[in-house]
């Protein structure tokens, strides 16, 4: 076990490099000069020296990455370019939004996919027709557009829930909880639908199998093999695909933070973007690495739990 | 597949060529070609934009602001003015080429990666794979996010971006589906007819794994698609008016109230595409799979039910009882696959099942304790244990099922639950039975794996399934079997899979087992040694009936049914270096062909006419023993097809 | 006695790499001469089928040699290897995964002729011959696997491994897949066509009784080693080693009866 927490570290150290990496050699690649982009064409010739020097553009590339690899290890992602804040303590200021967010639609995708495909795959009838049909909506319309129909429905005409906006759970515990509810619904559908598909497909699987045969033939109910174990047999397939559901529920919320107009990372990295602001959308990258590496962690450990073959592997 | 054939083509044959084309099964599924006609024209649309598009995208008309659909307008417009209906299919270019590139980035870079990864094996291997893992692990969206923020909000760098991220993932996709088709046998053969490996690579390896390339491709496409709208949804790309499919998402969310049609054609066209392409993959797959399988014929059989038997192997005072048993699979469980089976079993016999693949001997035993799976069905007759009636009684069969009746299984090691110690399956089977604590069920487990003479119980308690032999296992179920104290055990080929040394122990403790409890046992096999050395008495079952049920002395010395005579006869024990043994010829009828009259007579060398007249009854052969022949006497006589 | 064929000398085949390798054949030797079969028996993981793989080529010798025609075939070079293609010819287990699935029948049969250079004509020819031989029509040419049975698909695998006419034919465990009516055919099938060809033969097999049918000579196997070897009649009639007999005597047969054994008749005449 600690091999594996060990290997992982590992891998993430060389994750972020890598990553990190990417990023700077592309934008030496990059046509035309930063700080004319960040201040328009009309600057002072002073002015662009200025901010090439204060942001280090001057210096050859690898001596930048260094110097942001050394920052990093201190704890210090650079300042922004366009507000001239700290990465680090933007970043601070709203992974909760985000982590909240994320934490919040794996639950509810895990809990809805899981029971929804253990359901669909006993029951053939209607059951089994609805979750193909709600899998193919969820499969085939976009997030961000059913985000913003939840917004005409629950928030607009109902006035159930609020359409934007955040409230940290220090202010209100409710009103957070009421906040979310929207954006990890629209996040949740695709994952729900892709979980539970899953679920289907290797609970099926998993009762076609000869030990099913035989604890049917022990005389246990048809309730305990379901509950324990076909659940836990199906589990494990799906343990993998939730952790990449985890991963794109991730890439989602960049898209469902923008709609919801929720302060997190995503619609940080959103406008960071669009005004060419890179120590932001790189310091963003590095939490996004971390949590992805925490998530591939979690899976293993599961794994390892209900797999005892893949124990002694490891 | 039809190049295949032209290359071969010249086996002059007239005979109506069967198609299993690739090709051919895709164009059979009419969801699929809905699919394709979709891309197809949506595509086209994009491509023809300056032809057929009706109105220009970007200009403005505000004397028709945000209308509804209608005959000027057949989408309605936005609230500029803009005719939707052009603007989607000009923006089908900015989406559409997008996907468009980042598959084929995807492509170029994951097909031959993922192919030389497989051929290369070793540290060639370990290393692109340690790469693979890291790519894979790179947050997607934050990386596309820096390449549009500095390659100045450009949608080809984001696509190029995402095509080269997703390359490692599906990189590792088709490089196990590479390894997975060079493990194939016909791939060995090949390689020592003296293919070079470039020769079995584009013959054998690619179009083997031409299924998986595509339909990861399209459920590649359609997540792409989802980016590319998402990414344009937020602004970037094409800067406005320039139209896109996300940028009209963004555009109706601002009038949603107001208008809210826009947003049906705008968010339908998204979900039109990425629909037919997550259907076409589908297709894709279910075509792949069916063109490796045969395919399944199902025919009503239901007009012509077998004559019930007026005779039939019956016991004085039997503990099973199967009565007239007719089993059904597919659509109505119209294809009968078991017809009319009736027999007896008695306390403490052992009685052998006999025939071979496809007679219906494993769907008898099964059906018997209600485990058909899949779609069939008991479309008539009765099972009765110990008089009470199981069929369509389930909670009759629940109380039998491991109290009454204990079933032992062909494969040891899947009849164990993978994830469960086989202490807790085996203590879980006796509180089952014994409803008591823990401690007493744990006392009782090791009592049952003593009786199973298992050496080391703790050991064999702790362990995993995957931590015991197969010849262990088979003992574990058993003792699982035995935990109910059943009266009958249905043992459906238990030594089948086993080692002859470990087989050969375990039909030993079957017998041990048997003479200490007196139970009964079913013993369902093909293999006439273990029915010899088994059993007391046999049945014999052909195309889904029994042909001839007698006492194993009987049965083995002096068969009474050319079937059994000629199924014994080709046993190669006993054959000496160089001996011709005698065949049976031809093949068992499927069950959609079974003919009227006695379905061995194609293959019988007795057969009058008279034996394909009409159905075959069971009739007495002798002393407690039955046949489903006409020419028995003919049978007695004849001494050709037998060995002695 | 004339030269073999094959002659496998000392040899050693190791699976694994790095800490997880591991010998799974040691000092395995034997020759086959031609028209002549020797028999590998033994239980799953005895090494047979390694063997045989290793005969063929298809998995890599650790140590010792194994010759064709006295020519060391690790020294062949890679043009020479696929050329001995010709002269020596696989059948396997699985009749369900040995065709190739995305090709006709027509197709495999042709590939080892033109693999070799043959004239095409002749190959078709000899195609239709060896079809009608083992029993099939002209028209399974044009249909794909999936449409036989496991037996005639064995017998497809025969006649495509005969196309290039080899001398030499590797058979592992043929029948073990196939009904016991259908085992007979293939049986048949195969020593008659080692009859009429000359062919010598490397049987893999489980089954002692198959074996018997087909073998000159038979080495046992248990856990990569060679424990006994001799004469087929003389190995299944007369054993030296303990765990042949033993391979011998677990065998289920005809004339081992349960219902005349003393310590069961009771049980089993109950219902009488």
């Amino acid at each position: 076990m600690l091999i594996l927490i060990a290997r992982r570290a590992v891998m993430s150290v060389v994750l972020i490099v890598v990553s990190s990496l990417a990023i700077f050699v592309l934008m030496s690649f990059v046509p035309g000069d930063p700080a004319l982009t960040i201040l328009g064409e009309h600057a002072t010739p002073e002015a662009l020296q200025r901010l090439r020097e204060s942001l280090g553009l001057n210096r050859p590339l690898y001596e930048q990455y260094g110097d942001w690899l050394f920052g990093l290890i201190r704890g210090d992602l650079g300042t922004s370019i366009f507000s001239g804040e700290p990465v680090a303590k933007l970043i601070g200021l709203r992974v909760g939004v985000t982590v909240s967010l994320m934490v919040g639609s794996v639950v509810v995708i895990a809990v809805f996919g899981v029971a929804l495909g253990l359901l669909s795959a006993v029951r053939e009838g209607w059951v089994g027709r609805v979750v193909d049909a709600v899998s193919l909506l969820g499969f085939a319309l976009p997030g961000f557009w059913i985000a913003i129909v939840l917004v005409a429905i629950f928030a607009v005409t109902l006035r159930v829930f609020p359409a934007t906006g955040y409230v940290p759970p220090t202010v209100s515990p409710t009103g957070w909880l009421l906040s979310l509810v929207l954006p990890v619904i629209a996040l949740s559908i695709g994952g729900i639908t892709i979980i539970a598909k899953q679920m289907r497909d290797s609970a099926r699987d998993v009762l076609a199998r000869d030990y099913i045969r035989v604890l049917r033939a022990t005389g246990l109910s048809e309730r305990r093999i379901l509950l324990l174990h076909v659940l836990r047999n199906a589990a494990v397939p799906t343990t993998t695909l939730l952790g990449l559901t985890a991963v794109s529920v991730l890439s989602g919320a960049v898209f469902i933070e923008n709609v919801f107009v929720l302060p997190g990372l995503g619609s940080l990295v959103t406008s960071a973007t669009l005004r060419h602001d890179l120590p932001i959308v790189l310091g963003v990258g590095v939490v996004f690495a971390v949590i992805v590496i925490v998530i591939n962690l979690l899976v293993d450990l599961a794994y390892g739990v209900l797999n005892p073959k893949a124990r002694v592997v490891s | 597949m039809r190049a295949a054939a032209a290359q071969t083509g010249s086996f002059a044959v007239p005979a109506r060529r069967t198609s299993t084309g690739f090709t051919a099964a895709l164009l059979r599924k009419p969801v699929a070609i809905a699919a394709l006609v979709v891309l197809i024209v949506l595509v086209v649309a994009a491509i023809a934009a300056p032809l057929i598009a009706p109105y220009d995208p970007i200009v403005q008309d505000t004397a028709a602001t945000r209308q509804g659909p209608s005959w000027v307008h057949l989408l309605g417009t936005d609230s500029l003015g803009r005719d939707l209906l052009s603007r989607l299919i000009w923006g089908g270019r900015d989406s559409l080429g997008g996907v468009a590139l980042a598959v084929a980035v995807m492509l170029v870079i994951a097909l031959p990666v993922g192919i030389t990864t497989a051929y290369a094996g070793g540290r060639v291997d370990r290393v692109i794979m340690s790469i693979i893992d890291i790519v894979m692990s790179v947050p997607t969206i934050i990386i596309t996010f820096a390449a549009l923020a500095i390659f100045a909000n450009s949608m080809t760098a984001a696509m190029i971006t995402v095509g080269v991220l997703a390359s490692a993932a599906f990189a590792r996709i088709f490089r196990s589906a590479v390894l997975a088709t060079r493990k194939e046998l016909f791939v060995s053969a090949a390689t020592v007819t003296g293919l070079r490996p470039f020769q079995i690579l584009t013959r054998h390896v690619l179009p083997h794994a031409t299924g998986v390339v595509l339909v990861q491709t399209s459920l590649f496409a359609a997540a792409t698609l989802g980016i590319q709208t998402g990414l344009s949804f937020l602004a970037f790309g094409p800067p406005p008016p320039a139209p896109t499919w996300g940028g009209m998402v963004a555009d109706a969310s601002k009038v949603l109230a107001t208008h809210p049609w826009m947003f049906v054609p705008t968010g339908g066209v998204i979900a039109v595409a990425t629909l037919a392409l997550g259907l076409l993959g589908d297709g894709i797959r279910d075509a792949n799979a069916e063109r490796f399988t045969a395919p399944i014929r199902t025919r009503d059989l239901f007009q012509k039910p077998a004559a019930v038997d007026s005779v039939v192997p019956t016991v004085a005072s039997p503990l099973l009882s199967v009565r007239d048993l007719s089993i059904g699979f597919g659509e109505h469980s119209g294809l009968t696959v078991v017809d009319a089976v009736s027999f007896d079993i008695a306390p403490g016999e052992i009685v052998g099942l006999v025939g071979e693949s496809g007679s219906g001997k494993t769907v008898t035993a099964l059906a018997v304790l209600g485990l058909l799976g899949g779609t069939g069905r008991i479309t008539r007759g009765s099972i009765t244990f110990d008089g009470l009636e199981l069929v369509g009684d389930l909670r009759a069969l629940a109380a039998t099922r491991g109290s009454g009746i204990g079933y032992v299984s062909q494969e040891p090691i899947t009849s164990l639950d993978p994830t469960f110690r086989v202490g807790s399956q085996l203590i879980e089977a006796v509180r089952h039975h014994d409803r008591c604590s823990r401690a007493v069920a744990r006392r009782r487990a090791l009592e049952l794996l003593a009786a199973v003479k298992i050496r080391e119980p703790e050991r064999v308690l702790r362990s995993y399934p995957h931590e015991i032999s197969g010849g262990m296992a088979q003992r574990v179920i058993i003792a699982r079997a035995l935990a109910g104290r059943p009266r009958l055990l249905i043992a459906d080929e238990p030594t089948t899979a086993l080692d002859v040394t470990v087989q050969a122990e375990v039909l030993t403790l079957l017998r041990t087992v048997q003479q200490e409890t007196g139970m009964a046992i079913l013993l369902v096999t093909h293999d006439w040694g273990v029915v010899a050395e088994t059993c007391s008495r046999a049945l014999v079952m052909y195309a889904g009936q029994i042909v001839e049920s007698a006492g194993v002395d009987d049965l083995l010395d002096r068969p009474r049914h050319p079937y059994t005579r000629a199924l014994l006869a080709s046993n190669p024990h006993g054959a000496r270096r160089g001996e011709t043994l005698p065949t049976i010829g031809g093949t068992v009828p499927s069950p959609a062909d079974w003919p009227v009259g006695c379905r061995f007579a194609a293959r019988c060398p007795l057969a009058v006419d008279e034996c394909r007249a009409a159905p075959i009854p069971l009739i007495e052969a002798g002393p407690a023993r039955t046949s489903r022949c006409i020419r028995i006497d003919a049978l007695i006589t004849d001494t050709a097809g037998g060995r002695p | 006695m004339s030269a073999p064929i094959v002659a496998v000398t000392d040899l050693a085949v190791d699976f694994g790499s790095g800490r997880t390798r591991r010998r799974v054949i040691e000092g395995v030797s034997f020759e086959i001469f031609p028209g002549r079969t020797l028999a590998l028996v033994g239980e799953s993981g005895s090494g047979k089928t390694t063997i045989g793989m290793a005969v063929l080529g298809l998995v890599p010798a650790a140590e010792g040699s194994v010759e064709f025609d006295g020519n060391v075939i690790a020294n062949l070079r890679a043009r020479e290897r696929r050329a001995l293609g010709r002269e020596r010819q696989v059948v396997f287990q699985d009749p369900y995964s040995s065709l190739d699935p995305t090709k006709t029948v027509g197709y495999s049969l042709l590939e080892p002729a033109r693999a070799h250079g043959m004239d095409r004509a002749a190959a078709r020819t000899r195609a239709f011959e060896l079809l009608a031989r083992v029993g099939l029509d002209a028209v399974a040419a044009l249909r794909y696997p999936a449409q036989f049975s496991g037996g005639q698909r064995q017998r497809i695998a025969v006649a495509r491994a005969l196309m290039s006419s080899p001398r030499f034919l590797v058979c592992d465990e043929p029948v073990s897949a196939l009904d016991l009516s259908v085992q007979a055919e293939v049986m048949n099938l195969l020593t008659s066509l080692q009859r009429e060809l000359g062919l010598a033969m490397l049987f893999v097999s489980h089954d002692l009784a198959v074996v018997r049918q087909i073998s000159d000579e038979i080495v046992v196997l248990q856990h990569g080693r060679i424990v006994e070897r001799g004469p087929a009649e003389t190995i299944l009639t007369d054993p030296t080693n303990p765990y042949t007999r033993r391979l011998i005597d677990a065998a289920p047969r005809l004339d081992r009866r349960a219902s005349t054994t003393p310590e069961t008749e009771g049980a089993s005449n109950a219902h009488l």
